[in-house]
């Protein structure tokens, strides 16, 4: 889709509203607070994002997920609650998938990180992407990047042989069943409810594989 | 988020000697609950110790046949550790009950023990809480406290300690190793690790000014059938009601720890004697001086029931 660059987005109008808010506010939260606490710490860190070297100088409160999504313009990455309850903003860190709302960006020095758009592109969708196409697994969409990454990684946590809450057996080797994935994306929520078509995106992925 | 200073600590004893001479400084690892916390103000260090470059994430035999933990040991790579599966499977199912998936790849062996509860009034910051602010009082006695502490706990605080993990440590009678400002080493048992709250329930555990865990070590495996049953409101990523870990013997003796109920991992040695006679004898063993108040008073009855299956699943 274009905007020109008079034509208002979503996007837009949400940054000017904030930056609004953030002046009218400034002044009353300096005088309540010691000058010390409100003072920005700024921290050089180096990672990887999607295949690339990224380096940036951000205040020490940027978690991952805001200097992906504000600082680098990686807005796939969803913020929902931002407390690690809804795992939109799951992202995959050096091959695990973790909420990026709850770590610091500049804790990833050195890392390697994917988000959705490293997964894959809208002309070479990655397996899992096109799966959820195919099964429906989404309806509004915004927790469907998580979702995403984080399916591609219970897939793999499967095959590393990790057992979850709900396997039979602790040192036998996990099975891909519908009752494992439903356990393992429990960190992932779906306010639409595709739940039933995520899990059928899924076990389609693990069929293909397998 | 208050603003903060940040540095990357380089071992162990320096983390705690900058802990020590910082004002205002915590460690962060995982950061999975002090982000969380740090995000509503409810915490609000000055400066923040990056321990996660120390080096102490690794699970290794010790001479006396049991396993030393490094504290930075994420929750799932303990869980996955083939050792542990087969020779601790209580912490490993008491890990697996815990959190989410993306939670448990980042949260630590020692983060999870240091976890803060999940009290509703500790987490409204409009409310009084003797945990958060101490002197303010506690809204949660005479509040909503459906899920709250039923033991251990005293007038100013009922909040619960909420580790599925630190219920199956307990059990297995791990011991917390540390370093202290001063470099020098100490070990504390699992069971004097969490403190009861009684006037000051802001002290939460054992652990000095500065103090850092380097360890979790467990004893030999001591084998016996393992079970852990989470009971909670929804099937998955969810708080406990009431959990209770049992590992039993072939003779029928065994031990029991329970969680969701306490400000620690609740465990009464004594009352393990009884396991031969069932559940209601151990529960009521466990349950002695129990407070409860009116809206979790259930968990009384939810722990001997609890109890009761887990041990029905050990004897198969």
């Amino acid at each position: 889709m274009d905007f020109d660059e008079f034509t208002p987005s979503r996007r837009g109008v949400i940054v000017g509203g904030a930056v609004t808010v953030a002046v009218t506010t400034v002044p009353a939260v300096e005088a309540q607070v010691p000058r010390k606490q409100t003072m920005a710490h700024i921290e050089k860190v180096a990672f990887e994002v999607n295949g690339k070297r990224r380096e940036l100088a951000l205040d020490t409160r940027t978690t991952l997920l805001d200097a992906l999504r504000e600082h680098l313009d990686l807005t796939g990455t969803k913020k929902g609650c931002d407390h690690g309850q809804c795992g939109a903003c799951t992202v995959i860190v050096d091959g695990r998938r973790i909420n990026s709302c709850l770590t610091l960006a500049v804790m990833h020095e050195g890392d390697s990180i994917t988000t959705i758009e490293g997964l894959g592109t809208p002309e070479k969708l990655h397996p899992m992407q096109a799966a959820f196409i195919r099964h429906d697994g989404y309806q509004c969409g915004y927790c469907t990047p998580g979702q995403i990454c984080s399916a591609v990684s219970v897939l793999d946590e499967i095959r590393r042989g990790i057992p979850s809450h709900v396997s039979a057996s602790l040192t036998d080797q996990p099975q891909i069943t519908n009752f494992e994935m439903r356990e393992r994306m429990s960190g992932n929520i779906c306010r639409c409810g595709a739940y039933s078509n995520i899990a059928e995106a899924m076990a389609d992925v693990a069929g293909e594989k397998a | 988020m208050k603003a903060f200073s940040y540095e990357r600590a380089r071992t162990p004893a320096a983390a705690a000697a900058a802990a020590e001479r910082t004002p205002g400084a915590k460690f962060i690892a995982g950061g999975t609950n002090l982000l969380d916390l740090m995000k509503l103000q409810i915490e609000t260090p000055q400066h923040l110790i990056d321990v996660n470059g120390l080096g102490i994430d690794k699970i290794e035999p010790t001479p006396e046949g049991g396993l030393r933990i490094g504290a930075l040991v994420r929750n799932t790579d303990l869980a996955a550790d083939m050792r542990i599966r087969r020779d601790y499977g209580l912490l490993s199912r008491a890990l697996l009950a815990g959190a989410s998936g993306q939670l448990r790849n980042k949260a630590t062996t020692a983060g999870n023990l240091l976890q803060r509860t999940r009290c509703p009034y500790f987490y409204d910051t409009n409310q009084a809480c003797n945990k958060r602010k101490p002197g303010s009082g506690c809204a949660a006695i005479g509040g909503f406290s459906r899920s709250l502490g039923v033991i251990g706990v005293s007038d100013a605080c009922i909040a619960t300690q909420p580790s599925d993990m630190a219920v199956a440590m307990r059990a297995l009678d791990a011991t917390v190793e540390t370093v202290r400002p001063d470099g020098t080493a100490r070990a504390i048992p699992i069971a004097d690790f969490h403190r009861l709250p009684g006037a000051t329930p802001h002290i939460e555990t054992a652990l000095g000014k500065g103090e850092l865990i380097t360890a979790v070590t467990l004893p030999k495996p001591v084998g016996g059938t393992h079970v852990y049953h989470k009971v909670r409101d929804r099937a998955s990523y969810a708080f406990a009601l009431v959990s209770v870990g049992v590992i039993v013997q072939k003779d029928g003796s065994g031990r029991v720890a329970v969680g969701g109920i306490a400000p620690k991992p609740w465990r009464v040695e004594a009352s393990e004697a009884d396991l031969p006679r069932g559940a209601k004898a151990v529960a009521a063993g466990l349950l002695a001086g129990a407070k409860p108040t009116h809206d979790n008073q259930f968990k009384l009855t939810l722990v001997e029931r609890t109890l009761g299956a887990v041990l029905a699943e050990a004897r198969g």
